[in-house]
């Protein structure tokens, strides 16, 4: 009681001492943000020492210092989306059930058009019940035209016709639906794994993107399903959707740490134009916030 | 990355066995472990801190520190923690005196509400009872088309009113349900955020306009940290009965339900396992412990195992191993009893350890096709080349292969890999007796088999 009191009067007059009461909020924030333990304590166990070395010296210091570790790990540079020089550009949206694929290929389809390209969407997904009606709606909001073969359809076979059906419709580009899967699942990751063969076969290279879909409530498990899909088909980007809520989506730092795996796009919301290019410094204020 | 607590915590006790007596302070070096064991499972920190004290207090009180097995103590107390706060006892459906009883569906979008509210009417039709789907999610594309589709694989009617107002298609679907002799209503609502004002007082409504038996929040369990924020604000907006745990056949810990637990209070009442609409289950607390602890499902697999097994034919089983006269048709017949207790990837992910031990080998991927294959090449054998393997010559090679579509090469594999095992289970029974363990122990190739913990 009289501790917090104590701590509330230092913060008001801006002068709160460092002490280790400090350091655990700190730690606090970053494991409640869905940073894994052991890279939030790293992290902390750095700051430590800095604050030992006096280095560091009011709590506003200790949150911009951790704020750097931050930014450093998930790079501070925005990772540009690629396209195909010469010939079809195929994006493969990958992800597990409910994260939000068909809605984030309606906003990026929308963004494309925007931006004077011509994409046709590929409904890979056939397994889930309406999912094809879903895209279907999605293709009438942004005007671009849906390839779809009936439910239960070899999703492979989809992409096949999808990227053919391009060609000849004079789109330059392919957005290719999946359906959910969960990473543990074999059967659906060779199903993957054979998509992104398809798209190699047809086009002459790997698909330009295969972007993992995350929803930003996801916690530990992320690593793993980023390195199971990208086993299946090769990542390339992270998506991370719903992060309009109180998510905030630290796993990323844990992938990005682990894999690589740089997040290209941030869905904000379910209209059209809820997404924007993922701002490294915006994604680490917010977490300490 | 962390392999499971059990062993965690047996490295760490046994690391500090060789200085005699625990103090306090080893004993606080391996509660770090557990915490970290449950943050790494997605558990919220603020829970997972009072959880640590607790325990901590406990084993302080038990004797712990004397014992012989403190790892063994203290995984003891947090599991039997765990539990309780998982809520011990499973927990039922409570149906309306007053039919129809109302079960309303909410939650975050993407967890699986209309799958889950498919799932939850075919089970209750299955219990006899006659009960109605709603759609209220007039938001999603193609959401109430999936409703209607999966309601009409399951075989329970949907009731819907296009676009109109959620309270009010709620409330039309009450005296609809009545008037085509329902008695329980599932009301499926739009994924909604819980900080989406408009949307939460949306929800709110819909209940006002039907007062619910049951109101069931559906929880993601890959969901991290943030599942605490998420359940209390749906809980102070609608009181919530229960909990559907989705998408539990994937490998997440699914440590956000303790946290939901912690802060609403509600227990968890059915867990999804699949994407089939029959794959919802009552939720046991014990089983889910060991699982948030990574030690695996053991209960579920014995209880899976104890439906699907005959005693009689297990125990004639063994006798034939322990005497060395397992045969090819013995081998079908145990490879046909596998397969009734579900698909091997599940039954494999509930041993403790597999999961781990599978991983970089690509996760517990099991070939089903391979044993099919394997099943047709017996199948196409005639009784007595099953009983006697070593009869089968090259003529009647090729007649198997053609009979089951495989080829010779294949029809040799399984004979080799089928001698092999012969070889195996002899050496095995003749070990038998008083020093099997020890020698059971020194196996190659079955390393981390403790035969003591066998025994238990």
């Amino acid at each position: 009681m009289l501790k917090n009191l104590f701590k509330k009067v230092t913060a008001l007059i801006g002068a709160e001492k460092l002490d280790e009461a400090v350091l655990e909020e700190l730690e606090e924030q970053l494991i409640l943000s869905d940073v894994s333990a052991n890279i939030a304590l790293e992290m902390v166990d750095e700051l430590r020492q800095a604050v030992a070395k006096r280095q560091i010296k009011t709590s506003a210091e200790a949150t911009g210092f951790l704020e750097a570790s931050v930014i450093e790990m998930i790079g501070e540079q925005t990772t540009q989306l690629h396209f195909a020089e010469d010939s079809m550009t195929v994006w493969l949206f990958v992800g597990v059930n409910g994260v939000g694929k068909t809605t984030t290929i309606g906003k990026v389809a929308h963004i494309l058009k925007s931006q004077g390209k011509n994409p046709l969407i590929a409904a890979g997904d056939t397994f889930r019940a309406a999912a094809i009606e879903q895209l279907q709606e999605w293709g009438n909001r942004t005007g671009c035209p849906v390839l779809a073969q009936q439910a239960g359809a070899d999703p492979a076979a989809v992409v096949f016709d999808a990227i053919n059906s391009a060609r000849k419709r004079g789109n330059d580009m392919v957005l290719v639906d999946t359906a959910g899967r969960l990473h543990n699942k074999a059967n659906l990751m060779n199903e993957l794994a054979k998509i992104n063969r398809v798209v190699e076969k047809e086009t002459g290279s790997p698909p330009q993107e295969t972007l993992l879909v995350l929803d930003a409530t996801t916690g530990q498990n992320g690593l793993t399903q980023a390195k199971a899909f990208t086993e299946a088909a090769p990542l390339s980007g992270i998506v991370l959707t719903k992060w309009d809520g109180t998510a905030k989506g630290g796993i990323v730092l844990t992938i990005r740490n682990e894999t690589n795996l740089p997040v290209k796009l941030l869905g904000v919301g379910e209209q059209i134009d809820d997404i924007c290019e993922f701002d490294a410094r915006e994604f680490t204020t917010t977490m300490f916030r | 990355m962390l392999t499971g607590l059990s062993e965690k915590l047996s490295q760490t006790f046994s690391r500090l066995r060789g200085k005699g007596r625990i103090t306090e302070a080893d004993l606080d070096l391996a509660l770090r472990e557990v915490r970290l064991s449950l943050l790494e499972a997605d558990v919220n920190f603020r829970v997972v801190k009072d959880f640590v004290v607790s325990i901590r207090e406990s084993a302080l009180g038990g004797n712990v520190l004397e014992s012989l097995t403190p790892d063994q103590q203290v995984i003891g107390i947090v599991r039997d923690r765990l539990t309780d706060l998982l809520g011990g006892e499973a927990q039922k459906i409570q149906f309306s005196s007053n039919p129809p009883t109302v079960i309303l569906l909410a939650g975050l979008q993407g967890t699986g509400k209309t799958t889950s509210a498919a799932k939850l009417a075919g089970l209750l039709k299955r219990e006899g009872k006659k009960p109605l789907l709603v759609a209220c999610d007039i938001y999603r594309p193609g959401a109430i088309l999936q409703l209607q589709t999966v309601g009409e694989q399951v075989g329970v009617p949907v009731f819907e009113k296009g676009t109109a107002s959620p309270p009010q298609t709620a409330k039309e679907s009450i005296a609809h349900a009545k008037s085509i002799g329902c008695d329980v209503v599932v009301v499926d609502t739009a994924g909604r955020l819980h900080v989406d004002e408009d949307m939460m007082t949306e929800v709110r409504a819909i209940h006002d306009a039907i007062n619910p038996t049951e109101v069931l929040l559906a929880l993601d369990a890959m969901t991290g940290q943030d599942a605490v924020n998420a359940a209390k604000a749906f809980h102070e907006t609608l009181p919530l009965s229960g909990v559907i745990l989705t998408k539990l056949d994937g490998d997440a810990r699914g440590g956000a339900i303790l946290s939901v637990r912690q802060v609403t209070g509600v227990p968890v009442k059915f867990v999804g396992l699949g994407e089939k609409l029959d794959a919802l289950e009552v939720f046991y607390p014990d089983r889910m412990a060991g699982r948030i602890l990574g030690m695996g499902d053991v209960l579920s697999l014995i209880e899976k195992a104890q439906t699907q097994f005959d005693i009689k034919q297990s125990q004639e089983m063994e006798s034939k191993l322990r005497e060395g006269r397992f045969d090819l048709e013995d081998f079908l017949q145990q490879m046909q009893q596998i397969k009734k207790m579900g698909p091997l990837e599940n039954l494999l992910g509930m041993v403790p350890g597999m999961e781990k031990a599978m991983q970089g080998k690509g996760g517990l991927n099991v070939d089903e096709g391979q044993m099919k294959q394997v099943e047709a090449i017996i199948l196409s054998m005639t009784p007595k080349e099953r009983q006697r393997p070593e009869t089968i010559n090259g003529s009647r090679k090729r007649r198997i292969a053609g009979g089951s579509g495989t080829s010779v090469q294949q029809v040799n594999r399984l004979l080799g890999q089928f001698r092999d095992m012969q070889r195996m289970m002899k050496q095995m029974s003749q070990m038998a007796g008083g020093k099997m363990g020890k020698k059971l122990g020194k196996i190659k190739g079955l390393p981390g088999i403790n035969p003591m913990r066998l025994m238990r």
